[in-house]
């Protein structure tokens, strides 16, 4: 459900951008996600499909994602390690005062244009 | 190859949104009327401790209500019984308000003369912390039931709130909830985050939040 409202805005900015550019039709949209970030890429791709036959300017649009690996940094002895399969605890000192670094990104990186 | 111009955007999808709530936050400033964007799960008792609180804040404060749910008025019905001003908002399918529905909320309810806009966010610990309401207060509710493990499990709403209050302290005695861990975890994520226990069905610890919420929106109407 969360993903409805993601796509009504990044359609939106598309629109806005290649009105903007004087663009007629837009051939592709890249995203850039994080790999925590709470956007699951299939559901984005379905809501996207449907929201491209409801948009003139974007119909038949591509949707290219490309995902950024989450990367986390631990406070107390400055490593960084891999977010996804150890989660806030540090795997060198056991700290919790972790935070994330990237992977939390969810942005329209560019699009395609005729 | 077709060739195919490029545009970059580099833009956050949510930097739309954030700007606008900013906006928002402004235009609330200048009208007088505190914004409170309270979220929770379904079923942590938002609507009971907002009923409890009203009736502590009313005499002095005046508040409006904004109830948002994807579907029907049993809260917006609820709330009214209290005699403040309420609307329900209907978010069609979607799982939050982002800062141009609430300022469409807002224009709705109508906030002249209004100290106090407490908005009832979609019941979901997800979805409604990724959004900037434009509100000056986040606050939270977590209750007892659901278990001390969520600060772990759904960080980003302890990150965002100014407040975590814990409902149904009266049932303590039946579940394994740590109000040790719970604090701790939910500080590890937000080390200024204010905590308050109650029971919205006994009164307990209500004081105490009123009273916060009071000086806070004090402190906001004196700022510049």
């Amino acid at each position: 459900m969360h993903e409805l409202g993601v796509v009504f805005r990044v359609s939106d900015s598309v629109v806005k951008v290649a009105e903007q550019n004087n663009v007629q039709r837009v051939h592709s949209v890249t995203l850039e996600i994080g790999q925590v970030s709470t956007v699951i890429p299939e559901y984005l791709e379905d809501i996207w499909k449907w929201n491209c036959k409801r948009v003139p300017m974007l119909n038949d649009c591509e949707l290219i994602i490309e995902q950024i690996h989450a990367i986390t940094r631990c406070e107390d002895c400055g490593k960084t390690y891999d977010t996804v399969p150890q989660g806030i605890t540090c795997p060198y000192c056991g700290s919790e005062h972790t935070f994330l670094v990237t992977g939390n990104e969810f942005n329209i990186k560019e699009i395609a244009v005729e | 190859m077709d060739s195919y111009r490029i545009i970059q955007l580099k833009q956050s999808v949510f930097a739309d949104n954030d700007a606008d709530a900013d906006l928002l936050r402004r235009e609330m400033k200048e009208k007088g009327a505190f914004l409170i964007n309270l979220m929770s799960s379904p079923g942590s008792g938002k609507t009971t401790t907002l009923t409890k609180l009203i009736a502590a804040l009313k005499d002095e404060l005046s508040i409006g209500v904004m109830e948002a749910d994807i579907d029907s008025d049993v809260d917006a019905d609820t709330i009214s019984a209290t005699g403040v001003k309420v609307i329900q908002l209907h978010t069609g399918g979607m799982c939050h308000l982002d800062a141009d529905m609430t300022r469409q909320g807002i224009r709705q309810l109508g906030i002249e003369g209004l100290d106090l806009v407490i908005l009832e966010n979609v019941g979901n610990l997800v979805c409604p912390a990724e959004f900037d309401t434009g509100a000056a207060l986040n606050m939270m509710i977590l209750s007892v039931p659901e278990g001390h493990d969520k600060p772990l499990k759904y960080p980003l709403v302890f990150q965002v709130c100014n407040a975590m209050i814990i409902n149904k302290t009266d049932v303590l005695p039946y579940f394994d909830f740590d109000m040790e861990k719970v604090s701790k975890f939910a500080r590890m994520r937000n080390p200024n985050i204010e905590i308050f226990p109650i029971s919205a069905k006994t009164g307990d610890g209500i004081d105490a939040l009123a009273a916060w919420l009071k000086q806070q929106v004090k402190k906001w109407k004196e700022q510049e």
